[in-house]
């Protein structure tokens, strides 16, 4: 069998244009879900990240068990819970792009909380002092002194789980959503052709989070040296 | 919600074989595949520090390619793009001896390796240069500075981020149920499939991945505790 990568040039337009943007005639597209699923993943897992910090029992003890019991499942498992739950809560069906942002949200905020958690412990206490001894309440201490300096500290574990989220997206294939991988599937249906076409969408995925890592790197290297 | 539960599913009929073949499918597929990631992470880890270009150009290469992919891709890539490039023989090899499990083994053992690398390289950095330097001084070669002093040291440190890596190559084995693999979620699903109780089903999966984890989490902190080395502090960090 020889190689024949002309077949990745005939497809550019719909691997591209709908399965990593999501414009055409599917709803779809790896970043029209990677988007929101950051954003509001990152959102969700603040609440969880401070509910840990807590002190009342009732506040950090189910927040702890929701990290644990969800860093203790696989993605795809979860991807399924929320493809039959739903469904059978709200007694209407949910397209597959509703079920995948869902999932990814409620599974990466498990994530991105214990990183903010891991921020906030990583500012000094003497600044908890400070900021209460000038006669900020808690709650300005926290949006005004500490979410500042956590945030800052944060970012290269935060930018590595964007990563992480990123690749991550590709699972929504598994129920129908027409990302790049499920692009490529459609794609490869037809032309017989999967060494090509997976190499070359292994490549589209690999520039956007090698260069998102690169970002992280040189960040670090800024803050390191003040 | 008007869904009808009827937990007896899960042991009646063949929904209890089919979950524990699952299991037994995933630790099969986890542990040679972790063997395989293991094998390839200590390799490539060690090759990024040492002071050779092309070895660690060469290393770089491949951490920085295959980590950043992600894992369905290389699934779909192990299993549909290279049999067919294969020799003829070893295509019917393949074919006659579940090429489903050999691709998914593969697939989770090459990109876990490159993200175990990394580990282990933030292991070998944590130790002071001063450890490999005087190593080369008592006449050691590199290799056997590696081999004696840097790389003994660097896997004690790793243990607590190494352990996090290997629970999430064993969650990441579910991966291998897109390309038929039959593991524990792809018998989760078979159980949905016959009996349409999906809820059942899936808390069966869900409990048995919980129980393994934590399991192995437990035991891997008793671990950490009997190899830590007293008064060094692991400060390593787990990669994308």
């Amino acid at each position: 069998m020889t190689l024949d990568f002309t077949v990745v040039l005939n497809n550019l337009a719909f691997l591209i244009v709908q399965g990593f943007f999501g414009f055409g005639g599917f709803v779809g597209g790896t970043l029209r879900l990677a988007i929101p699923a950051i954003v509001l993943g990152f959102v969700l897992g603040i609440f969880i990240g401070l509910a840990r910090l807590a002190r009342a029992p009732w506040i950090h003890v189910p927040a702890t068990i929701y990290v644990e019991f969800f860093r203790g499942v696989p993605l795809v498992m979860v991807i399924f819970w929320i493809w039959f739950i739903i469904p059978q809560l709200l007694r209407l069906p949910i397209p597959e792009y509703g079920v995948a942002l869902t999932a990814f949200v409620i599974f990466e905020a498990a994530y991105f909380g214990e990183i903010v958690r891991a921020g906030v412990q990583s500012v000094p206490r003497g600044q908890v002092e400070a900021a209460t001894a000038v006669g900020l309440t808690p709650a300005q201490s926290m949006r005004l002194v500490i979410l500042p300096q956590a945030i800052r500290n944060m970012v290269p574990a935060l930018v590595t789980q964007m990563i992480v989220l990123f690749k991550d997206t590709s699972l929504a294939s598994i129920i129908g959503y027409v990302d790049l991988t499920k692009a490529a599937q459609i794609v490869n249906n037809r032309e017989i052709r999967p060494f090509e076409l997976y190499l070359f969408i292994a490549v589209v995925y690999w520039v956007c989070t090698y260069s998102m890592s690169r970002f992280a790197r040189r960040y670090e290297q800024k803050i390191a040296h003040g | 919600m008007n869904y009808q539960f009827k937990w007896s599913v899960l042991w009646s009929g063949q929904s209890g074989h089919w979950l524990l073949q699952g299991l037994v499918t995933t630790l099969e597929l986890s542990a040679l595949a972790w063997l395989l990631a293991v094998v390839l992470g200590i390799t490539s880890g060690a090759l990024r520090t040492v002071p050779l270009l092309p070895l660690r150009a060469a290393a770089t290469f491949y951490v920085e390619f295959f980590r950043n992919v992600p894992l369905l891709v290389w699934m779909f890539f192990w299993y549909f793009g290279v049999p067919p490039l294969l020799p003829r023989p070893v295509q019917d090899w393949l074919f006659g001896h579940g090429l489903e499990f050999w691709a998914g083994m593969f697939a989770l053992g090459v990109y876990h390796g490159a993200r175990m690398s990394e580990v282990i390289r933030a292991g070998i950095q944590a130790i002071p240069r001063t450890q490999f330097e005087a190593s080369v001084a008592t006449g050691l070669t590199v290799f056997q500075a590696y081999r004696l002093v840097i790389l003994p040291i660097a896997l004690r440190l790793i243990v607590p981020p190494a352990t996090n890596e290997s629970l999430n190559l064993l969650k990441n084995s579910s991966v291998a149920l897109t390309i038929s693999v039959a593991e524990l979620t792809f018998q989760t699903r078979q159980i949905e499939t016959y009996t349409a109780k999906a809820i059942e089903a899936l808390t069966a999966g869900t409990l048995i991945y919980l129980v393994l984890c934590v399991t192995i989490a437990t035991i891997m902190s008793r671990v950490e505790r009997h190899f830590a080395i007293p008064g060094m502090i692991a400060r390593t960090s787990t990669p994308a």
